[in-house]
């Protein structure tokens, strides 16, 4: 004797006849961030916001020598308050952070910016392409990359000097290699996909499967790495300077600025750390930014262990 | 199968190393600064200075200069530093020892630290110990390293007088003041490395705890420690020792800005002395080093990931 | 009742989603095993059966957690038990056999060690007798060198004998309960006799019982004593094997057997319609020779198809069988023009096609339209429905704006979509909605020849059924010509008009699909049609009699150069002929064609020979005690 479910019975040739069958996957939820991300774009803003306005409200000019002596602690005087002190010749160390954000996150943003088009574009055309092209830039790519980027900066620095475009430039170069890398290897998965070679044998032309299949595919996860790429090229940049090699006094630049004042610690004062303490604010909260977005979901499978 | 991967990528590690030092050449050829004019000083005449570049060997074309200089490197002879008159393989010596000594030291503490913490945060996933973990690490390896230096500076040589502030060494110190010079570089340098290493152990081995032959041997009623000590671990050996020797590869890089903060007479900071005098054969040689290692532990890193396929181990 | 094995009690099981909100899965289930008893578990996919299945177990997928009702093994239940008793049951009283076998094995550790260790970690055998009776195991499954395999490493077997190397590592410990998830779904249907003839009698031998989860009904037919029919986390119905198979009551079950079997005899095919006959062909393929690479000689590296020819009549559908790695996809590539010809020509209505779709006119392309296998994979997960079938109509007609938005309502009809579909995104659909889109696309373009490579093979029985019906009804309003590939005989059989049998590359036979399906029978198509389980119990028992099982199954497929293929498993093949000389083509009536070296007497009389086989070992069978089937 077999058991029968009736109740159901209407209802589920109702769905079969139309066709009425649950997705696949549960829809995408939209981008989540804890509370720890959340801070981390509050802060990122604050200091995207200081890059523009910074030089405009600080109350002295970078290269003010103001102060009534060197490595002095906050003190309001005659000419104003310093509230974070004076540096070592005496200039207000408020004042040269916030003008120093614009050199520091600035040319790191350009020479992100720049990395990204050139990585982008040769690993793209590296992957449609394929063939000696790729082959060659390939090569070239891994030469580059296999070299310790603080040596190779040292070298080409030393070499050209050390002026903004150079550096941009010189930046934007070595971090080009790895965004190719992602670049190639996320073109070269995209243009195996079905949907791909629907379009190939549909007849369209090589940009138009570029622009409407291929990037758009990529654009997200090209978009996360932009993030751990911003975070090296602002290390980068601001070790340079701490060598010496980066921008150069008086320039304000967080960087030197902490190469100028370290003697300081010695005698107690903070002038370096707070430059040091801006660009770990700046470089952290991008990564728990980056961090956060690819947080998995999902159980693991350690708990089930006994 | 395999030996025959290995040795391609070996051949692959020594092309890299012929580009590389084609690339160090080229770079350091083009720094300004004329090194003839630097030896005679202001006042040599022109007839001088052309004289001692003909000697010098200036005067040829790039690329026999090239293979003259790289047939000199192969064979042991660094050349003599322009600056001084020594050769570089005297000046080299020393300081390489102190920075290999440094770099030694600092692989022998934080290697085992970091595995063992990467493997405890990956097997406890989600407690509040492993969410420390990886904000602490995050933390540290977004930061620039002088940054780190700077802080251990303010922290210990400042405000606690525990240690001095800079690693001057003079030859003579006794082992107890040898080692409170080296204190600060070294905890600078392990805190660094670390960091990275704990990340990408635990993230390896959260890798390997999830894929589905785990699943089937929790299925079978295997006992958590033998999935991990027998399932688990072989098949991490390979991603970890890649994270070793990567990290170790970092460390060539790390130790330029530490030598600097706290002018250690390493071989960086001879080499960043050697920038600063336009030094030709000095950086050439210096950076032929440090470049050399570093591909050499990539290459390691990579045989390592070849090696522990199983695939490739046993053929079919 | 403490004589039943397995009792399911009103199990409840849910998922939690990212917003922490409950999804439930499996929506209260009630069934029971007795020691000894197979019990099947059927559903397409989302019915719940693999999570239920798990739950005898103890265990959920990660995400997955049991909210209610019980589970009681031997009269415990397991869902309540602490941590440690629910390890010791896991192996032990109850083993698991996965869906894929090559993700159940440790790449790292030997076969015997893992075959083993489960065994002797609980205790129930130490090391010397699990190895001993994991041999034993081995040679009831017919396995490979069974003394030495132990000591192999899994990238070192076949698919095949991994499947079944898992059955031995669930039996090694002598459980009292074996759970196999859909362990023949993945393989061939040559290969998936040979292993569900090794679980069968494997698991009479350990009277063991067993709970058996799958989508197919016929496979089931063959080795289930009890069925429990699921969907959507119910249970729909439940009885013994014999009477939902003869006697289906719900409604939902009778849907799914339709779906499932109907068996590959003459008298199927549909009518075409007249008014669509044409003289010229809509597409042929003459003498083609394909394959990739570049070898010596000029010709490819490696050759995939030899001396192909193929004629697709307007408004027919001509559905190409054959196994994994025959080639008929090959077929289909070198049609689209994805992969030129090395010889041999394609003609679409009389005129003759370059090999490279980038040296094709448009209007050749837009005539030919290729549907992948993969609906997934084959749409653009950034694009929306719109976007996607909007494109052929300005890409092909040159036709935007607002007639292109009718037109693609116009389209989505035609596949039985609501015209709301334009504006969502492929993700936001279900396998079968992506699959009709799929087809949306290529009718978009108003082709005269579609090319359907696998479309069903991914989907659930009766989703892919609705796919076929939408394929005829396509047919007979538009008039275009499919060319239908499947490694499933029975699904082309009940829809083409003609068919194509591919083996290792070459056509074997074609024709109406009446008259192939009728014998005289090429070797291989006989071999095939036997291999298609039948929704009839006692099947299995009755095919493995046939002597082309007995050579068939055990060799692997060789693609040769020279003489037939099929020659290393044909049960009548000639040495020094079928292996040296080329294959002569007999030609039958309409069209139909056989390509072997026997006569067409010599092939009549092997069916007769047969026939009269089989009748004496029924005979045989009726004068001995079977042992019966079901507890």
């Amino acid at each position: 004797m077999t058991e029968i479910n009736t109740t159901k019975e209407q209802e589920v040739l109702a769905k079969l006849d139309t066709f009425d069958e649950l997705p696949d996957a549960p829809p995408k939820r939209r981008i989540k961030l804890t509370w720890v991300g959340k801070v981390s774009v509050a802060v990122v803003v604050f200091w995207l916001i200081i890059v523009v306005i910074g030089p405009y409200i600080a109350p002295f000019h970078e290269m003010d020598i103001e102060g009534d002596d060197g490595f002095l602690d906050a003190y309001s005087g005659e000419y104003g308050t310093f509230y974070l002190g004076t540096d070592y010749l005496g200039r207000d160390t408020f004042s040269r952070v916030l003008f120093g954000a614009r050199n520091t996150i600035g040319i790191s943003l350009l020479s992100t910016l720049l990395a990204y088009v050139m990585g982008i574009t040769l690993g793209i055309l590296a992957a449609v392409k394929g063939g000696w092209i790729d082959m060659i830039i390939s090569r070239i790519n891994d030469a580059i990359l296999a070299l310790p980027t603080i040596m190779l900066g040292l070298i080409v620095i030393a070499a050209l000097g050390s002026s903004i475009p150079i550096l941009i430039g010189t930046a934007a170069v070595i971090y080009a290699t790895s965004v190719f890398r992602i670049a190639r290897a996320l073109g070269q998965d995209i243009m195996v996909q079905d949907f791909v070679e629907a379009a190939k044998a549909r007849g369209e032309g090589i940009w138009w499967i570029i622009r409407a299949e291929v990037l758009p595919n990529a654009a997200m996860p090209l978009a996360t790495d932009f993030g751990l790429r911003l975070v090296f090229v602002v290390l980068f940049i601001s070790s340079l300077s701490f060598l010496g090699l980066g921008v150069q006094p008086p320039a304000s630049d967080w960087g030197s600025m902490v190469r100028e004042n370290l003697a300081g610690l010695t005698y107690g004062s903070y002038a370096a750390i707070w430059p040091a303490l801006s660009i770990a604010t700046f470089t952290i909260a991008v990564n728990l930014i980056v961090d956060d977005i690819s947080a998995k979901s999902g159980g693991s499978l350690a708990k089930k262990m006994v | 199968m395999m030996t025959q991967m290995v040795l391609r990528r070996i051949a692959i590690g020594f092309a890299t190393l012929w580009v590389v030092s084609v690339i160090v050449f080229l770079a350091t050829s083009i720094l300004p600064g004329d090194v003839a004019q630097i030896i005679l000083g202001q006042s040599a005449t022109p007839e001088t200075l052309a004289a001692l570049r003909a000697e010098l060997g200036m005067d040829q074309p790039g690329y026999i200069r090239y293979f003259s200089w790289l047939g000199n490197m192969v064979s042991g002879d660094l050349g003599i530093s322009k600056a001084g008159g020594a050769t570089i393989s005297s000046l080299i010596g020393g300081r390489l020892g102190n920075t290999m000594m440094m770099a030694g030291i600092v692989a022998l503490i934080s290697i085992p630290i970091s595995v063992a913490l990467g493997l405890w945060a990956a097997m406890h996933p989600g407690t509040w110990l492993d969410r420390v973990v990886t904000f602490v690490t995050l933390s540290l390896i977004s930061v620039p390293e002088f940054f780190i230096a700077t802080v251990l500076v303010l922290i210990l040589a400042v405000e606690l007088h525990w240690l001095p502030s800079t690693a001057y060494m003079t030859g003579n110190e006794t082992f107890l003041q040898l080692l409170k010079a080296l204190a600060m570089p070294l905890i600078t340098l392990v805190i660094v490395v670390s960091a990275q290493m704990i990340r990408m152990t635990r993230a390896g081995i959260l890798n390997v705890m999830s894929s589905p032959y785990i699943e089937m041997a929790i299925l079978k009623g295997v006992p958590r420690r033998r999935i991990i000590l027998r399932h688990a671990f072989f098949n991490a050996i390979g991603p970890i020792v890649n994270v070793i020797a990567l990290n170790l590869a970092y460390l060539v890089s790390g130790v330029v800005i530490v030598e600097t903060i706290f002018a250690y007479p390493g071989l960086a900071k001879l080499m960043i002395d050697g920038v600063q005098t336009r030094d030709l054969p000095l950086v050439q040689a210096c950076a032929m080093i440090f470049c050399g290692t570093y591909v050499v532990l990539i290459l390691i890193a990579d045989i390592a990931s070849i090696l522990s396929n199983p695939r490739l181990r046993q053929p079919k | 009742m403490s004589d039943k094995l397995l009792e399911v009690k009103d199990l409840r099981i849910s998922a939690y989603n990212d917003d922490k909100q409950e999804i439930p899965i499996v929506k209260g289930v009630s069934f029971d095993i007795y020691p000894g008893q197979v019990v099947a578990l059927i559903g397409e996919s989302g019915s719940g059966k693999t999570t239920i299945s798990l739950s005898s177990l103890a265990y959920t997928k990660p995400g997955l957690e049991i909210v209610g009702g019980e589970v009681l093994l031997n009269g415990e239940d397991v869902i309540t038990a602490a941590p440690v008793r629910q390890r010791e049951i896991r192996g032990a009283k109850a083993a698991y056999l996965a869906q894929s076998a090559a993700a159940t094995f440790n790449p790292a550790i030997t076969i015997g060690e893992q075959v083993t260790e489960s065994a002797v970690l609980h205790g129930v055998l130490t090391q010397e007798q699990a190895t001993k009776r994991a041999v034993e195991l081995y040679h009831a499954l017919e396995l490979p060198e069974p003394d030495r395999i132990g000591n192999r490493y899994p990238h070192q077997v076949s698919g095949g004998q991994l499947q079944r190397l898992m059955a031995a590592m669930a039996l090694c410990g002598k459980p009292d309960l074996l759970v196999l998830d859909e362990p023949t779904t993945a393989l061939d249907v040559t290969t998936q006799i040979e292993v569900l003839k090794a679980f069968k009698k494997v698991i009479r031998e350990e009277n063991a019982a067993a709970i058996y989860v799958t989508h197919d009904l016929a496979v089931v037919a063959q080795i289930a004593d009890h069925i429990v029919v699921l969907y959507s986390g119910e249970i729909m119905e439940q009885g013994s094997a014999e009477q939902i198979i003869n006697n289906p009551g719900h409604a939902y079950t009778k849907r799914l057997m339709d779906a499932v079997r109907p068996k590959p005899v003459a008298g199927m095919g549909s009518e075409v319609g007249a008014e669509h006959d044409r003289e010229l062909a809509a597409v042929k393929v003459e003498h083609m020779t394909a394959g990739y690479g570049k070898g010596a000689g000029g010709g490819p590296a490696v050759t995939i198809l030899r001396d192909i020819n193929v004629e697709v009549r307007n408004a027919h559908v001509v559905g190409v069988i054959g196994e994994s790695g025959c080639g008929k996809s090959t077929l289909a590539r070198v049609m689209a023009g994805l992969l030129p010809q090395a010889e041999g020509k394609v003609i679409l209505e009389g005129v003759e096609l370059k090999g490279d779709l980038h040296d094709r006119k448009l209007e050749e392309l837009q005539k030919i339209q290729f549907v992948f296998q993969m609906a997934d994979t084959a749409l653009n997960p950034k694009q929306t429905i719109g976007d996607i079938l909007g494109r052929p109509l300005e890409f092909y007609h040159g036709i935007s704006g607002k007639a292109k938005h009718q037109k693609v309502a116009e389209i989505l009809d035609m596949v039985e979509l609501p015209a709301d579909f334009a504006s969502r995104y492929p993700m936001e659909l279900s396998g079968g909605q992506k699959q009709r889109i799929n087809m949306a696309r290529s009718l978009a373009a108003n082709p005269e020849v579609m090319l359907c490579d696998e479309v069903t093979s991914a989907l659930d029985s009766i989703v892919g059924a609705n796919v076929i019906k939408l394929l005829t009804k396509l047919r007979d309003e538009t008039g275009v010509s499919f060319v239908f590939i499947s490694h499933d005989l029975s699904t082309v059989a009940s829809f083409a008009d003609e068919i194509v049998v591919l083996y290792a590359g070459r056509v074997v036979e074609q024709g109406p699909t009446d008259e192939v399906l009728t014998p005289p029978f090429h070797p291989y198509t006989r071999l095939l049609i036997s291999s298609v389980p039948e929704l009839r119990i006692g099947w299995l028992e009755d095919t493995m009699k046939k002597r082309e099982m007995a050579v068939g199954i055990a060799k692997g497929v060789e693609i040769t150069a020279v003489g037939c293929p099929f020659y290393n498993r044909c049960p009548m093949g000639i040495d020094g002929t079928c292996n040296k000389q080329a294959v002569p083509v007999r030609e039958l009536e309409d069209g139909h064609q056989i390509s072997c070296h026997l006569s067409i007497e010599e092939l009549q009389q092997a069916e007769v020979d047969t026939r009269q086989i089989l009748q004496g070992y029924e005979k045989a069978g009726e004068e001995s005690a079977a042992k019966p089937i079901g507890a």
